[in-house]
């Protein structure tokens, strides 16, 4: 029977619970609870010194107390929001069955909710936009990258270009990816829009290579005893790389999976901003352009939530990282 | 004798950023099934070099090897290697470690619950059956190399290859590790070719021991069969006279004949020491 075992790091309360307050104990919770909360405080504090002391053309930069205001204000929007939503469609199911009372032959048409998308909305489609543009560099980055660690040639042959386009922003890449988008994509009735693949080949083409790299360093150091291993036990190709490359380079490759999703997930913000694609970007966008006095409260929500979520996203890899990796070492942090 | 395995005229030659460098030369040897034979010599002589030619990790620039009539060119099951440093995969259990060995090897002769049986079995004899299922990370230096005997047993080789498998052990590990493969030996008749450091474990194991001497172009020196009857007992073997003769003999070769350590060199005049301010 598996048993159950807790997060390292709630031992220390445990035993606190049991009566056991040694200094280790208190140490434990200074260091995870006491420190990290006063660090919060401080920077609380030094937030609104300085918001007090900054007038902008806007109003006066929002310290925490107009954000806070400001995320519960969003927070109520997206539920105004979905009011109406149900409210849109309560009435469309209502007038559909009135009208086929007095018309059965009569075919209905069901319309979608219009209505703007709150900011939850945005949240959504960005989050899928970025899983959507990392799964996919991802899936070339992979392949691409064992085949690059196994053999000198290709690792010859792609390297420079690995190296030039590494460093590209996604801001360059963005028209040629609209233009090509546009170009290519021509369904009457699409099934995928075309902004979500804009942004999300943006973000596959920005964050492939740390993958990419990862990957082929894993795959190149994987240790020369293991290899005659392989040879003396005639592992053929396909054996040799599942049996031995694979399992070999998978702490490096997830180092790889790491940094692309978080390149991912600051490139997205970029290429929905700048090219009005829904999704987190074009908010902060376009209350930038409203410029309202509470727009500035609004994009430090923005800001909050952005980093919020960049944060979760990596430890979702690094949760996934640990289930999956035989070395334990390589994902403490 | 008909030798089993045939080293005819071995040589190589390694090319290095500042030239030619002959590692080996003419070595010559012959063993016989169910033979014992320690290769002993000072770092660098090319005992590995050796064992990997035979291996087929390496091709000879000049000879070959023939095991049954047959040269060798490859790598391959039939001559099964322990590596000095265990060389297990670290993300499989010890008997995922045999398993996928017995796999490559039995695929088409055992049935799935005959080579689970014939993983279990190795397993129990070098003694890790009580620890199948731990990952090498959770078991300690000794216990790896079992595991990695047992994984070599497992492929039924002609010929077993031990490069220095118990180098990196404490004596008492190493101990009841010699015990252990002298029992295998015993038992199984394995062909067996070991490199090792060890003057002790060289005569203690071995039904004979190749000397070899220092490179560049190193060969082999001199062959000391060990006459000592089986099965071996390391406390009786304590007084025993010709145990203390072959210790002698191997002794002599390395430290008298192919002694490696120069002599110091005269030490300059120290610098005068700058006083602590």
């Amino acid at each position: 029977m598996a048993t159950m075992t807790l997060p390292g790091w709630l031992a220390p309360y445990l035993d606190l619970m049991r009566g056991k307050a040694g200094p280790a104990q208190q140490q434990a919770v200074l260091r995870q609870l006491v420190w990290p909360l006063l660090g919060i405080a401080l920077f609380l504090l030094l937030w609104h010194w300085a918001a007090q002391n900054i007038q902008t053309s806007l109003g006066q930069f929002p310290g925490p107390a107009t954000v806070w205001e400001q995320a519960q204000a969003l927070y109520q929007e997206h539920r105004e929001g979905r009011q109406r939503e149900a409210a849109f469609h309560e009435r469309q199911e209502k007038y559909i069955e009135t009208r086929l009372a007095l018309q059965p032959d009569w075919q209905p048409v069901r319309r979608d909710y219009t209505g703007a998308p709150t900011f939850f909305d945005q949240v959504g489609t960005s989050l899928i936009t970025v899983m959507s543009g990392f799964l996919l560099a991802s899936a070339l980055a992979i392949p691409l990258g064992i085949v690059v660690g196994l053999s000198a040639g290709v690792h010859a042959a792609v390297n420079p270009l690995i190296q030039i386009f590494k460093p590209v922003s996604p801001l360059a890449w963005l028209p040629l990816v609209t233009m090509v988008v546009s170009a290519v994509y021509t369904s009457s009735d699409p099934w995928l829009a075309k902004s979500f693949l804009t942004s999300m080949f943006t973000v596959t083409l920005c964050c492939l290579w740390p993958t990419l790299l990862n990957t082929a360093v894993g795959v190149t150091s994987v240790s020369s005893d293991l290899t005659n291993v392989s040879r003396v036990l005639r592992l053929n190709a396909f054996e040799h790389v599942r049996r031995i490359v694979l399992p070999s380079a998978l702490p490096m490759m997830f180092t790889g999976l790491r940094l692309s999703l978080g390149i991912a997930w600051m490139v997205l913000i970029a290429a929905e901003m700048l090219a009005q694609n829904p999704g987190l970007g074009k908010f902060v966008w376009d209350e930038f352009q409203n410029g309202s006095s509470q727009s500035l409260g609004r994009i430090m929500v923005a800001v909050l939530v952005i980093g919020l979520i960049g944060f979760l996203l990596d430890r979702l890899m690094l949760a996934l990282q640990r289930f999956l990796v035989w070395d334990k070492s390589a994902a403490q942090r | 004798m008909t030798a089993l395995l045939e080293l005819s005229n071995v040589g190589m030659t390694f090319d290095t950023p500042t030239g030619r460098f002959e590692a080996l030369k003419g070595v010559n040897l012959k063993i016989a099934a169910g033979e014992f034979v320690s290769l002993i010599g000072h770092s660098g002589c090319g005992k590995s070099t050796v064992l990997n030619i035979v291996a087929g990790l390496l091709r000879a620039t000049d000879g070959g090897v023939i095991l049954e009539r047959r040269e060798v060119t490859e790598p391959g099951p039939e001559r099964a290697v322990v590596f000095q440093n265990h060389s297990l995969l670290p993300w499989l259990t010890a008997f995922e470690n045999v398993e996928l060995a017995v796999r490559q090897v039995f695929r088409k002769q055992k049935s799935k619950k005959e080579m689970r049986d014939w993983v279990a079995y190795n397993l129990e004899l070098v003694h890790m059956a009580h620890a199948m299922d731990k990952t090498p990370q959770e078991i300690s230096g000794g216990m790896k190399q079992r595991v990695g005997i047992a994984r070599a047993l497992a492929m039924q080789p002609r010929v077993l290859l031990m490069d220095e498998p118990f180098g990196a052990l404490d004596a008492l590990t190493r101990a009841h590790l010699q015990d252990s493969l002298m029992a295998i030996h015993a038992q199984l008749g394995t062909t067996v070719i070991m490199i090792t450091h060890d003057v002790d474990e060289a005569v203690l194991l071995s039904d004979r021991i190749v000397m070899m001497s220092n490179g560049p172009s190193a060969t082999i020196g001199e062959v000391l069969p060990v006459t000592l009857p089986r099965p071996r007992d390391r406390l009786a073997l304590a007084d025993d006279p010709v145990y203390h003769r072959c210790r002698q003999k191997v002794l002599r070769f390395l430290y008298e004949k192919q002694n490696k350590v120069a002599a110091l060199p005269s030490r300059p005049d120290p610098a005068p020491r700058r006083r602590q301010a």
